[in-house]
């Protein structure tokens, strides 16, 4: 049958829908990167003296840094010299007070982006921090937050009105000797979300962060720090898009969620950076620190993404269970189509006793992608009673594409217990000419058996988000099978 | 007046790559009528019910295939699907993680949209199968499961002709829906498929055993062998079939 396997390959890509660029004048720091350009950056943002030193230490440290091989993902050397690591739209006239004065241009952006930030229109039950290059544009709902006594805010703004808040928990979970990126980031960052969810307090809408990279030839190294204080709980949601360039934009952020005792921290994103086009011109790399601290007792956070963007996406969204009775969580479904490379996966660090760990993980391939799944659970010493329990499926659509499992696996006492289970299937031509004969056609029988594939991650994401990112898996596997 | 073509086939020649399986296949098939289609392993039959549904990798050569007045080969085969062409596998495919019911749900939908028909919800919808629930005595957690996923071979057929009695087909091919039958599951999938028999629609019956048809009385038997029709008859054929064996049939 040689038609039915052609069929199967004739993989063509959809248009990336948020390719376009937004017409504002930015100014950017000249490309280059030494310690002028960070104590550059930490002066456009007036920083304290100690957040400008922390900055310099980190870089001298990633200077002594090799960037890591063993990952699975293929690309050309970086040269960080050529990246420009400032950019933000030029400021017009006075900073606004409140977002009804921001330039337009850039809340017409989020309006096209599906994200209306004005007070009218704005999205019912989620409130948004928009990231526009290098800066927060403006933070929606805040003051209804504010009445809670939860802060939700720009970084940069954290770091001002929050300083203890953010030099107590900056770099507490992935200090910037953590990993090559890591470090980069915490000498470049330039702006994120800050979010506390003071005691007690259940946060009453999604918090969410939206980034948009628009600028040429620049990156972008934000940093997000999110605290649930005792018995607090929060979801948090992330999104993300870029024009379609063809260069390669680097995107390296740091993520830290910290959760004190009996707190709770759902984070999760939906990635749709431009993901080069299917010659594997172009697109994001994505390579992102994302680390969760379960500090205190009973405490929990889950990691749920949706990767269907970049051309490269690298990254280990993880938990250390260091209070007793804590639980981790990671929910993943990850999209390569075209030329697209993931290697991500997650990492459970069981300290505390009576930790659990969850990881479910479902990687699709189509084109001529490359998806791998790596994952680590270590269970210590001290983590008496502890269980894991895994599964890791793969689903490859057309022949060219490749899935690749590394699991490793620490169990470091004998009270606790892990449990792995993988699979690998395909999209049989026979399953599409079924849900053909029945009247069904083969875009929608491949979105119908990859949703069926992905269900139990998408049924961890906010409602409205799931639906999103069913129609997202949808268009990005869009052509890939008939 | 004369009765409606539903189906006609026309000196039909198909195969797989450098293989010709259908050899001059003819065959017409009217309104109200059930034809069972009998004949030795590999002489064709389910690359003409492949060929009529509209898989992909048989070239056709030669002859012409009408339904209703169109032709068929044009047609992709959800487009034939939603336009009444239905067959039952003879080896019902397994989609884990696709909802039974959502799946189905999905298929009519689709049919009626193609005849400008509201789509069901999936309350009209759970209103509507029930009955036909009733009819095939199907499990109700098979509807709660994968589409066919870890089904028994009965059961997967039995799902098959549930699929007929939901989408309500004009034409339906049904590829040895008999084999891997109990004695009652056949009893109740055949009820079902006479309780379907519509003046307006019709049936290919594709069989090895004239058992099936003590239940489903076709009005022509016909007998293929080597890529087409040797002998066609009423329902005695059948019966000779049984008792002679295709030998003595492919000889006289
Ligand atoms: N895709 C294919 N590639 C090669 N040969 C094929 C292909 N499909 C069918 N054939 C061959 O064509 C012939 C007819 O097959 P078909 O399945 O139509 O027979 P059948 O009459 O349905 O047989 P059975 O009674 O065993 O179900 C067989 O010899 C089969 O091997
Ligand atoms: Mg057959």
């Amino acid at each position: 049958m040689s038609t039915a396997t052609d069929t199967i390959e004739s993989l063509v890509k959809q248009e990336y829908k948020y390719g376009f660029v937004t017409d504002v004048e930015s100014e950017s720091t000249p490309p280059g990167l030494n310690e002028d350009t960070i104590r550059h950056i930490s002066t456009k943002k007036n920083e304290p003296v100690w957040l400008t030193d922390w900055r310099i230490k980190a870089f001298r440290y990633w200077q002594t840094m090799k960037e890591p091989t063993w990952q699975f993902v293929k690309y050309p050397k970086i040269d960080f010299q050529d990246i420009s690591y400032f950019s933000q739209p030029k400021p017009k006239g006075d900073a606004p007070k409140s977002l009804d004065e921001v330039d337009p241009k850039l809340l017409e952006t989020y309006e096209k982006l599906g994200i209306p930030l004005r007070e009218r229109g704005r999205l019912a039950g989620v409130a948004v921090d928009a990231i526009f290059d290098s800066v927060s544009v403006g933070t929606t709902y805040r003051e209804d937050l504010a009445k809670k006594g939860i802060i939700f805010c720009s970084f940069s703004e954290a770091v001002h009105n929050h300083p203890d808040l953010v030099k107590k928990y900056l770099g507490s979970v992935v200090p910037y000797t953590d990993n090559y990126y890591a470090a980069l980031n915490s000498a470049v960052f330039t702006d994120g979300s800050f979010c506390y969810i003071p005691k007690g307090v259940r946060c009453p809408m999604e918090l969410s962060t939206y980034f948009r990279i628009n600028a040429a030839k620049s990156g972008q190294f934000e940093r997000t720090l999110i605290v649930a204080d005792e018995s607090a709980s929060v979801s948090y949601l992330e999104g993300c898009t870029a024009p379609m360039r063809d260069e390669n934009q680097l995107h390296a952020a740091v993520v830290e969620l910290v959760a004190l005792d009996q707190a709770e921290i759902k984070y999760s994103t939906v990635q749709n950076w431009y993901p080069g086009d299917e010659n594997g011109v172009g697109g994001i790399y994505n390579f992102v620190t994302k680390r969760g601290l379960c500090k205190g007792k009973n405490s929990r956070i889950t990691w749920t993404q949706v990767e269907t963007g970049s051309a490269i996406t690298w990254k280990y969204p993880s938990c250390i269970l260091l209070g007793d009775g804590s639980k981790g969580e990671f929910y993943s479904v990850a999209v390569v189509n075209n030329m697209q490379q993931a290697d991500t996966g997650t990492k459970m660090i069981h300290i505390g006793k009576n930790t659990k760990s969850t990881i479910v993980s479902k990687g699709i391939s189509a084109g001529r992608g490359q998806n791998s799944y790596r994952g680590l659970v270590e269970i210590r010493k001290s983590a008496a009673n502890s269980r894991n329990f895994s599964q890791c499926d793969s689903m490859l659509i057309g022949a060219k594409c490749g899935a690749h499992t590394f699991p490793y696996i620490e169990v470091k006492n004998t009270s606790s217990s892990v449990e792995h289970e993988a699979s690998t299937s395909k999209i049989g031509e026979d399953q599409i000419f079924y849900c053909n004969a029945r009247g069904l056609s083969t875009q929608d029988a491949v979105n119908m058996i990859v949703n069926g594939f992905c269900k139990e991650v998408f049924k961890e994401l906010p409602m409205e988000f799931a639906v999103e990112a069913q129609k997202l898996l949808g268009v990005s596997l869009e052509g890939s099978v008939g | 007046m004369s009765k409606q073509p539903i189906l006609e086939i026309e000196n039909l020649h198909a195969g797989v790559e450098n293989k010709q399986i259908l050899k001059g296949f003819n065959l017409t098939i009217n309104a109200g009528e059930v034809h069972a289609l009998m004949g030795l392993n590999g002489s064709g039959k389910s690359t003409l019910a492949a060929i009529l549904a509209g898989r992909d990798g048989y070239d056709v050569t030669e002859g012409t295939v009408k339904y209703l007045g169109k032709d068929l080969l044009e047609l992709d085969p959800e487009e034939r699907a939603r336009e009444g062409v239905f067959l039952a596998f003879q080896y019902p495919v397994e989609i884990p993680g696709v909802n039974s019911t959502y799946f189905l749900k999905a298929a009519l939908n689709e049919i009626r949209k193609s005849k400008g028909q509201p789509e069901l919800d999936a309350i009209e919808f759970l209103e509507l199968v029930k009955d036909k629930i009733k009819l095939l005595e199907l499990k109700d957690d098979l509807l709660k499961r994968s589409v066919n996923e870890g089904f028994s071979g009965g059961e997967k057929k039995r799902n098959e002709i549930f699929q007929m009695a939901v989408l309500e087909p004009r034409l339906a091919i049904l590829d040895e829906t008999d084999s891997g039958l109990d004695i009652d599951a056949l009893k109740i999938v055949s009820t079902g498929v006479n309780k379907l028999k519509r003046p307006d629609s019709a049936q290919l019956v594709i069989t090895h055993y004239q058992r099936l048809l003590n239940y489903i009385v076709p009005d022509f038997v016909h007998v293929m062998a080597d890529g087409r029709i040797v002998k066609s008859g009423g329902k005695d054929l059948a019966l000779e079939l049984e008792a002679n064996g295709y030998e003595a049939i492919l000889k006289s």
